[in-house]
């Protein structure tokens, strides 16, 4: 859809402080890492549930529904966005060794593995970043409303 | 060593994320998560190619570990199907939902058909 309103793509991108880039960058390399960690803890095998992964995208839905119900009813640091929730938590979760994980069970003949790992984790990251940010926002209104 | 591929990789895949979902928003406006979709399935094609092509565990580590996990994820689709059940809009995030998952799993089929067919 042409808009003539629109600015150019590298004015949209020049806007862009390093500082979040930077940010973004150091997130998701600590957010890999830890990853990676849970992976050492967790080995995953073809023919069993990836229990890590699922642990680390489960887990990282319950801190970005907590961290953007806080994002969303407070003020805080511009930077506190990018590092935390772009950086940290989009490195410490990943769809695309879910997908491996759901492809690696079929490649091992594992059908109903692959469809119950597949719907485990979409079912329970959905669930944890609702209840996170609900339970979240409602913490912090009470506490707003009874400091008023 | 296989920590720094990891952080290499990482290093990169987080910012890429970052400036697609920039330039997605640019052209088709943030009504939709485009961004997160497009690098979910990118990194689902490519990660599943490298799992059933690739024996090296420094490749795995610098491209599958690093790079796919990095550029895609799980919390950031996750908010933004919340976000759009917030505005009212289930539709919108039944459908980002579908579209992750069916994005993915093209994507992932591709990926494993061109790595069987190099094998």
């Amino acid at each position: 859809m042409p808009r003539s309103d629109r600015p150019p793509l590298h004015h949209t991108l020049r806007a862009v402080p390093t500082a979040a880039l930077a940010a973004v960058a150091a997130g998701g390399v600590l957010g890999s890492l830890a990853r990676y960690a849970l992976q050492l803890a967790f080995p995953s095998r073809p023919d069993a549930f990836d229990l890590a992964t699922f642990l680390a995208n489960v887990l990282g839905g319950v801190c970005i529904g907590a961290l953007m119900a806080v994002l969303t009813e407070t003020t805080r640091h511009p930077l506190l966005r990018p590092f935390l929730g772009i950086g940290i938590l989009g490195g410490f979760t990943t769809f695309s060794t879910y997908v491996v994980g759901v492809a690696r069970a079929l490649d091992a003949g594992e059908a109903a593995l692959a469809f119950g790992y597949g719907l485990a984790t979409v079912a329970a990251a959905l669930a944890a970043v609702a209840a996170a940010f609900y339970a979240t926002r409602l913490l912090l209104r009470r506490r707003r409303g009874g400091a008023a | 060593m296989t920590l720094l591929l990891i952080a290499a990789g990482a290093a990169v895949g987080a910012p890429a994320r970052f400036l697609t979902d920039l330039v997605l928003a640019h052209y088709a406006g943030r009504r939709l998560p485009w961004g997160t979709l497009a690098v979910n399935v990118v990194a689902s094609g490519l990660a599943v190619f490298l799992a059933f092509a690739v024996a090296d565990p420094r490749l795995t580590a610098l491209l599958a570990t690093g790079l796919c996990g990095a550029l895609s994820t799980y919390s950031t689709f996750s908010y933004e199907t919340l976000w759009l059940v917030e505005e009212g809009r289930w539709r919108d995030a039944a459908l980002n939902v579908a579209a992750n998952l069916v994005g993915g799993a093209a994507a992932g089929l591709v990926g494993f058909a061109l790595a069987r067919l190099l094998a």
